[in-house]
C-alpha cells in the first residue's frame, strides 16, 4: 500500500492454516448439518478464503458446500461520494440461498459498511435461514452495529494502522500485517 | 480511471474507455439473471430520456438499465411535449434542466447537436443517436457481442451493408472496429455507400458477393424507408436481389461468421426469411446485450468524479 511500510507480522502461514481450520470446525459445529451451508465469498480475499474453508469442511465431512463470490461494489453507500466509478468485479452465486444457512467470508472486519453492503445485496438474492459472518481479522474502529460469528484474530490497531491479509492466491506468500505510515 | 462527464462519439473514446465499458457490462449481465434484477448504485439519481426523434429499442432499452440501477426515470418524447406546442428545444433543455438530472440521454434527428445542450446543462449527456453522426450504445453493444462470441475484436473483417450514407450505427461501428485494429468493409448501392467512405480507412464495395469474401462479421443495417425522402435506389425489388443477404451469398463468408442486425429487421429486404430461424436468436441475444452495456455506460456516467 502506498505511503506505508509494514510494522508488525501477526499471523504466519501456518498461523493463518490453523485458524481457517478452526474457523471450519466452528462453522460446523454451529451447523452440524454442512447440507444446510452456503459459502459466500467477498470479492477479492475473502473469495480466497472461501475455497479454502470450502476444501477444508470437504476433508472434515466429506460435503460439497456450494460456493458463491460476492461483489458488493454496487451496493456501497460512498459511491457517488468516493468518484471515479470504482470497478465492479463478478457477483456469482449459481445456486439458491433460501434457507441455507449462508456464511459470509471476508479478510478484515474494519467499519462494517462492507458487511452492510453484502447483507444488502444477499437479501436481492433470496432469504437465507440465517446469515453469518466470519472474518479472518477483526480490526475493531466499527462505524455500525455489525459484529462477526467467528473471527480467526482479534487484533487491536491505531486506526491510523492497516491490516493487510496478504494470500497466497494473489499475493505470492500468506501472511496478515500491520502496516503503518511510512515518514517518507 | 473514467474520466468522461458525456459520451457523445466512439470517434472520441479511446481503446481503455471502451474496454472499461465491456468489463463493467459483462458484469451486469450477471445482474439481469438474478431474481432480483436491481442494485441501488444509482438511488437518488435522476435520468432523463429525451427523445426528439422516435425510439422504441434505445429508450426502453435506456430505461430498464436505469431503472435496475434505482434511478429515477424521466421519459420525454417530442411528440407529446411543449415540443408540439412550439417550445424550442433549448427551452425544452433549460426546462428539464431546472430538475436537475443527473444524466441526460438524447437522441436528436440533428448531427453534432449534444454540444448544444452541454451549454445549457450540467448533466452528463449521453448520446441516443444524433442525426446521421452516432450511436456509440448501439456500436458498443455490436461490439460487445462480437468479443463475446468471438473472444477478441483484433484483427477482424468487418462488413457492414445498406444505407452507411445515413447510417450513425455504421459510423460509429467504423470508428469503434478500427481503434482494435480490425478493417472494414462497407456495401451497398453507391447512392447509399459514397465512394468517399474510403476516406475514413474502410473498404468500399458495391458488390455484395465480393464484400462478403472471408468475413468474420456482417453488420446488415436496416433500410430506413423513413429517412429517404428521395428515392437511393430504383426499387426496393432491385435492392433486395442485389443485397439481401440469402442462405446462397452467406456461404461466401468466413465460416461461423457472426451476423447482426440493429433491429428492427425488415425480413425479406436485409435479410432472407429463409435465415430466419437460423440468425434471429443471434440478433434477439445482441438486443439484450444492449441492456448490460447501456447500464454500463449510465453506471460511469451516475459515479463520475464531480469536478468532471
Amino acid at each position: 500500500m502506498e505511503g506505508f511500510k509494514d510494522k508488525t507480522r501477526v499471523l504466519s502461514p501456518q498461523d493463518i492454516k490453523r485458524v481457517l481450520y478452526r474457523l471450519a470446525h466452528q462453522i460446523l459445529e454451529k451447523t452440524p448439518d454442512s447440507n444446510k451451508l452456503a459459502l459466500l465469498g467477498i470479492q477479492t480475499r475473502g473469495v480466497f478464503l472461501a475455497r479454502r474453508i470450502k476444501a477444508i469442511i470437504k476433508e472434515i465431512e466429506g460435503t460439497d458446500v456450494p460456493l458463491g463470490i460476492l461483489d458488493i461494489t454496487l451496493y456501497r453507500d460512498d459511491l457517488t461520494a468516493i468518484g471515479p466509478s470504482p470497478l465492479v468485479k463478478e457477483t456469482k452465486i449459481n445456486f439458491s440461498i433460501d434457507n441455507k444457512v449462508v456464511v459470509l467470508i471476508d479478510d478484515v472486519l474494519f467499519t462494517g459498511r462492507t458487511i452492510r453492503a453484502a447483507l444488502d445485496e444477499i437479501m436481492d438474492f433470496g432469504r437465507p435461514q440465517k446469515v453469518e459472518l466470519v472474518v479472518l481479522v477483526d480490526r475493531g474502529y466499527r462505524e455500525l452495529p455489525i459484529r462477526a460469528d467467528f473471527v480467526g484474530k482479534n487484533i487491536p490497531t491505531a486506526q491510523t494502522e492497516h491490516v493487510e491479509v496478504r494470500l497466497e492466491e494473489i499475493d505470492k506468500k500468506d501472511e496478515v500485517v500491520i502496516l503503518e505510515k511510512s515518514n517518507k | 480511471m473514467w474520466d468522461k462527464k458525456h459520451i457523445i462519439a466512439i470517434k472520441e473514446l479511446e481503446r481503455r474507455h471502451i474496454e472499461a465499458i465491456f468489463n463493467l457490462a459483462r458484469n451486469f449481465k450477471e445482474l439481469s439473471q438474478r431474481e432480483i434484477k436491481k442494485t441501488p448504485a444509482l438511488r437518488g439519481k435522476t435520468v432523463v430520456n429525451l427523445f426528439f426523434e422516435n425510439s422504441t429499442r434505445t429508450r426502453t432499452s435506456f430505461e430498464l438499465a436505469a431503472k435496475r440501477l434505482s434511478a429515477d426515470v424521466l421519459n420525454f418524447s417530442a411528440s407529446m411535449s411543449s415540443l408540439s406546442k412550439g417550445e424550442s428545444i433549448v427551452d425544452t433543455i433549460k426546462n428539464l434542466e431546472s430538475y436537475h438530472p443527473d444524466i441526460i440521454v438524447a437522441r436528436v434527428g440533428f448531427s453534432a447537436s449534444m454540444r448544444t445542450f452541454m451549454r445549457y446543462t450540467d448533466a452528463s449527456i449521453i448520446n441516443a443517436g444524433d442525426g446521421a453522426n452516432e450511436h456509440p450504445t448501439q456500436a458498443l453493444l455490436d461490439m460487445f457481442t462480437v468479443e463475446e462470441a468471438k473472444g477478441t475484436l483484433e484483427s477482424l473483417k468487418v462488413l457492414i451493408v445498406g444505407d452507411i450514407r445515413h447510417s450513425r450505427v455504421a459510423r460509429s461501428n467504423i470508428f469503434g472496429f478500427q481503434k482494435f485494429s480490425s478493417s472494414i468493409r462497407v456495401c451497398g448501392p453507391t447512392t447509399l455507400v459514397p465512394y468517399e467512405f474510403h476516406k475514413i480507412g474502410v473498404e468500399v464495395f458495391d458488390d455484395l458477393d465480393k464484400a462478403l469474401d472471408d468475413v468474420d462479421v456482417i453488420i446488415m443495417l436496416r433500410i430506413q424507408r423513413e429517412r429517404q425522402e428521395s428515392s437511393f435506389f430504383p426499387s426496393l425489388r432491385e435492392y433486395v436481389e442485389r443485397f439481401s443477404l440469402t442462405p446462397g451469398r452467406i456461404k461466401k463468408a468466413k465460416k461461423g461468421c457472426l451476423i447482426m442486425h440493429p433491429g428492427p429487421i425488415n425480413w425479406d429486404i436485409e435479410i432472407s426469411s429463409a435465415l430466419k430461424e437460423r440468425l434471429h436468436p443471434f440478433i434477439l441475444h445482441q438486443a439484450g446485450n444492449g441492456l448490460a452495456v447501456r447500464m454500463a455506460v449510465l453506471y460511469l456516467a451516475g459515479t463520475r468524479r464531480k469536478e468532471l
